[in-house]
């Protein structure tokens, strides 16, 4: 049951991308080229997907558990710290560069462009390192 | 990184796919306890990684983004053509730009959607600052490629 939930939420997901605009690098590079030719497309996708969880989020969470699930797992790092910055800030250039995050980077692989058969084996290679370089001393918070 | 092409502003469009997403994200919450997060979820596919969840999490997450990969397919058979697309072509500079999505949405630990879909709606203050940061980074990027080299 929980794989077929997942295959459905992950539909969702992707079809929204797609609707939406933003699995279009061409559209988001445009959203970030506001000296440019400007669209704001995106303002309005991000605006629809916030509001929506942010609204959907207090009725789930008005049930004790989650319906296949055990318990509602938030994240419970509150500290702004280096490895936040610092990957957001190398997230924002890659994402500026390419024109893809990571949800549309998925939906794009079955069109097989040359640039998102480049991107998206990087990315996966990124994310490995990435996950390395986080454990480093440089990015230990002092006193953790 | 290739030849600008105009898009049309779609306001109505892009806030229903936008509802879609947030949807999608209401949906793992509610049935999986989770943060609809594709970086965490990218990552629950790899398995070897701090984060990664357990056993109990790699079946839903892997067919999430079995969903995601599906997606333009679907709307190939209900259309009869693929989505719009126009991917850049520069490809080398297509797997640095992926190294870097890689890295920096593993370091900072979530990208648009943990960060920015979900985190805005818990608001989250360290998802809030993560937002800003790559979104101004993504948005000086594109401005120095498009109009200053």
């Amino acid at each position: 049951m929980r794989p077929i939930l997942g295959l459905i939420a992950g539909l969702t997901f992707g079809l929204g991308l797609i609707l939406s605009g933003m699995a279009d690098p061409a559209k988001v590079l445009n959203f970030l080229d506001i000296f440019g030719v400007w669209d704001p497309s995106l303002a309005f996708v991000m605006g629809g997907a916030s509001i929506t969880a942010f609204v959907g989020y207090r009725l789930v969470w008005r049930q004790k558990t989650p319906i296949v699930g055990t318990r509602f797992d938030l994240p419970k790092d509150a500290e702004i710290d280096t490895p936040l910055l610092t990957g957001a800030a190398i997230f924002g250039i890659g994402w500026g560069l390419g024109g893809f995050c990571p949800g549309p980077a998925w939906t794009a692989l079955a069109m097989g462009s040359a640039g998102i058969l480049m991107f998206l084996p990087a990315m996966l290679i990124g994310i490995v390192l990435g996950g390395a370089a986080k454990s480093l001393s440089i990015f230990k918070v002092k006193g953790a | 990184m290739g030849p600008v092409v105009t898009t049309e502003f779609t306001p109505w469009l892009s806030l229903f796919g936008g509802a879609l997403i947030g949807l999608s994200a209401v949906m793992v919450m509610g049935l999986f306890g989770k943060i609809a997060g594709i970086t965490g979820i990218t990552k629950g596919l790899t398995g070897l990684l701090p984060g990664a969840g357990g056993p109990d999490d790699r079946g839903w997450r892997l067919s999430f983004l079995l969903g995601l990969i599906a997606s333009p397919v679907v709307v190939l058979l209900a259309t009869g053509s693929f989505p719009q697309q126009t991917v850049p072509e520069n490809l080398p500079g297509m797997a640095i730009a992926g190294l870097l999505v890689g890295v920096g949405t593993a370091l900072g630990s979530g990208c648009t959607s943990g960060h920015g879909v979900c985190g805005i709606a818990r608001l989250s203050p360290r998802s809030l600052v993560a937002v800003s940061v790559f979104v101004a980074a993504a948005i000086v990027t594109t401005t120095l490629i498009r109009h200053v080299f």
